[in-house]
């Protein structure tokens, strides 16, 4: 009878314990239970002044944690065509910011976010876009064309900060979140 | 009484000081062009190509340095792709423009690249500093 007891009230805990875990925030799908350092919704903000000036003067300072590094090598190689517009470096800045890209890129983050980006591109695929990997595009799969793409104040998807009020310092959270023109966006 | 005056003297030399001083940068880069065969500079020419519109293969078929700058120098403009606001490029409303000979270069050789196809001459260069420091 003692033991009957015991044996139920280590099932209850466990279940207690994982139920709320498996159904949080998708970390089923990103086969995510690990345990990481930060567990916020955010990514490592980024600080470096060189990164900020040379990757944010012409779009939003995009967090390294957001590809894996395979991303990031493919991208720096070809700073002359990137996206239509040239971003060339020389060559000392390039291979200082290539360094930091690696060092805190997607699969060396910490971040729970980061960590879901990176499990959901396939092993030696090494996407350019952000918007396409399989983690945003879940992630982003209920909204509207009409509140992003055919929205005149955000144009694309690329436009983190368009919406994500606090995406520069590396938070996506979803009270954060205010559509131009739209306002809240609850899921 | 004499002391305010001499504050007054010492703050109006620091300013003048620091405004002749953010122009170095386009006198050095001037005469390094000078140095490189350029004998006459011509802000007008420099508008001229500032205005002028450049056809393109790529995704923006027509291409002006006013596709992303706007033809008002005072005034800001916008990336024509990922609506970032740009600072105005006038120095006389952006005394912070023109004064880093590393940027300067940098800016020249992607922008001439994505508007004309090609880096831009040390002739179109010196043109265009002489226009844009106004």
């Amino acid at each position: 009878m003692k033991n009957t007891l015991a044996i139920s009230a280590v099932i209850f805990t466990i279940g207690f314990v994982t139920i709320p875990a498996v159904w949080s925030d998708d970390d089923h799908r990103w086969g995510g239970m690990e345990e990481y350092k930060h567990r916020s919704t955010g990514v490592a903000a980024v600080t470096d002044t060189v990164y900020s000036e040379e990757c944010g003067s012409c779009h939003m300072a995009y967090s390294p944690a957001l590809l894996p590094a395979s991303s990031w090598k493919k991208m720096m190689s070809g700073l002359e065509n990137h996206f239509g517009d040239n971003a060339e470096l020389d060559a000392e800045t390039e291979r200082s910011i290539t360094d930091l890209l690696l060092a805190n890129s997607a699969d060396r983050s910490d971040y729970r976010r980061a960590r879901k980006f990176n499990r959901s591109i396939q092993y030696n695929d090494a996407p350019l876009r952000i918007s396409e990997t399989p983690y945003f595009l879940h992630e982003h799969d209920e909204i509207p064309n009409r509140m992003v793409t055919e929205n005149p104040e955000v144009k694309s998807f690329s436009h983190c900060n368009a919406c994500h009020t606090r995406a520069e310092q590396g938070s996506f959270n979803e009270h954060d979140i205010r559509i131009p023109g739209y306002g809240r966006w609850d899921d | 009484m004499k002391t305010p005056y001499m504050i007054f003297v010492v703050l109006v030399s620091t300013y003048v000081n620091s405004v002749l001083a953010e122009n170095t940068s386009i006198d050095t880069l001037l005469q390094t062009y000078a140095s490189q065969g350029v004998t006459e500079v011509d802000a007008e020419q420099g508008k001229y190509l500032w205005q002028k519109t450049f056809q393109s293969n790529g995704e923006y078929a027509e291409r002006r340095c006013a596709s992303c700058h706007t033809e008002d120098l005072t005034a800001p403009g916008k990336h024509i792709k990922t609506n970032k606001l740009i600072e105005p490029m006038a120095t006389s409303v952006n005394p912070q423009r023109l004064t880093d000979q590393k940027k300067i270069e940098k800016w020249f050789k992607r922008n001439c690249k994505w508007t004309m196809g090609r880096e831009c001459t040390v002739q179109e260069k010196a043109d265009f500093l002489l226009y844009l420091n106004k």
